[in-house]
């Protein structure tokens, strides 16, 4: 088995990715944001209306996405730009794909053969609650469950090879 | 010393991230220059003339490396150091960067403190 199969091979366990994906997220939240992000707890959940998604293509090929509330988006900006929450505007987008892209990019740092081997779209962005994502059938993926700030985010990675 | 930085990066947060993590880092900053990409990037570099460029990797019209491989006919820039920030973290993205003449490689998510452990040599020409 040459050394890309073994990666494969590897890589298909992907039950073990989901602490991976996790400290991954964790990690942008800290050194990027300041903040620590907890596990969920009893509570309101509000729907997402904001989602992030950064494409995985190469060894692995999928989507990883972010999905919060505006106000948690907003929140974001307001950390990574070091503005009070009531100066951000049309920023929450971009900081929203870039915690994404960051996510992303440090999830396949993280797992053997994947830093070389794929690579990642631009983060795309989309606002509202009112639509259907389709994957491939019997993809699988893995999600991640997380409170920032009292409010839920939900890290996504579909997995379609 | 006040240093006068180019930020390249698509995204106008992380931009601000770049700045900030450079005045925390303690590096003394006059006020910064921004582009949006590497084409944006020499067209400022034409009419300013900066001590220190940090430059995002993967971004539209014209991605890091290409603008690295273009700045020596830059006469204003030809000499000035460029550090790469990006998510791509693989051995072969940073030789490549490397290669290509960045004196510089930090990888996102990153703290002041990496920022200034990556840019106070190139500063001070250790690098």
């Amino acid at each position: 088995m040459n050394s890309h199969s073994a990666v494969q091979a590897a890589n298909r366990n992907h039950e073990n990715w989901t602490p991976l994906l996790e400290m991954a997220v964790r990690e942008v939240f800290e050194l990027m944001l300041g903040c620590q992000l907890t596990a969920p707890t009893e509570g309101e959940e509000t729907t997402p209306d904001y989602t992030a998604m950064v494409g995985l293509a190469g060894q692995l090929c999928g989507l990883l996405s972010i999905r919060c509330h505006g106000k948690s988006a907003a929140l974001m900006a307001s950390k990574m730009l070091g503005v009070d929450l009531d100066k951000v505007g049309p920023e929450v987008s971009d900081a929203l794909g870039e915690v994404c892209n960051m996510a992303a990019g440090n999830f396949k740092n993280k797992v053997a053969g994947l830093a070389e081997g794929c690579m990642l779209s631009p983060p795309t962005v989309v606002t509202g609650s009112d639509y259907t994502l389709h994957s491939l059938s019997d993809s699988p993926s893995i999600e991640v469950r997380l409170f920032f700030e009292g409010m839920l985010i939900v890290i996504s990675l579909q997995i379609n090879s | 010393m006040t240093i006068r930085a180019l930020i390249i990066d698509d995204s106008s947060v992380m931009r601000k991230i770049v700045e900030r993590s450079l005045r925390q880092a303690g590096i003394d900053l006059a006020p910064v220059l921004e582009a949006g990409n590497g084409a944006e990037a020499l067209v400022v570099l034409q009419e300013n003339k900066v001590d220190l460029i940090l430059c995002d990797v993967n971004m539209p019209v014209m991605d890091g490396l290409e603008f690295i491989k273009q700045l020596p006919g830059v006469p204003n820039a030809k000499d000035v150091p460029v550090v790469m920030i990006t998510t791509e973290g693989s051995e072969s993205h940073v030789v490549q960067a490397l290669s290509s003449g960045a004196r510089g490689y930090i990888r996102k998510p990153f703290t002041p403190e990496q920022v200034r452990e990556h840019v106070v040599p190139v500063l001070a020409g250790k690098s």
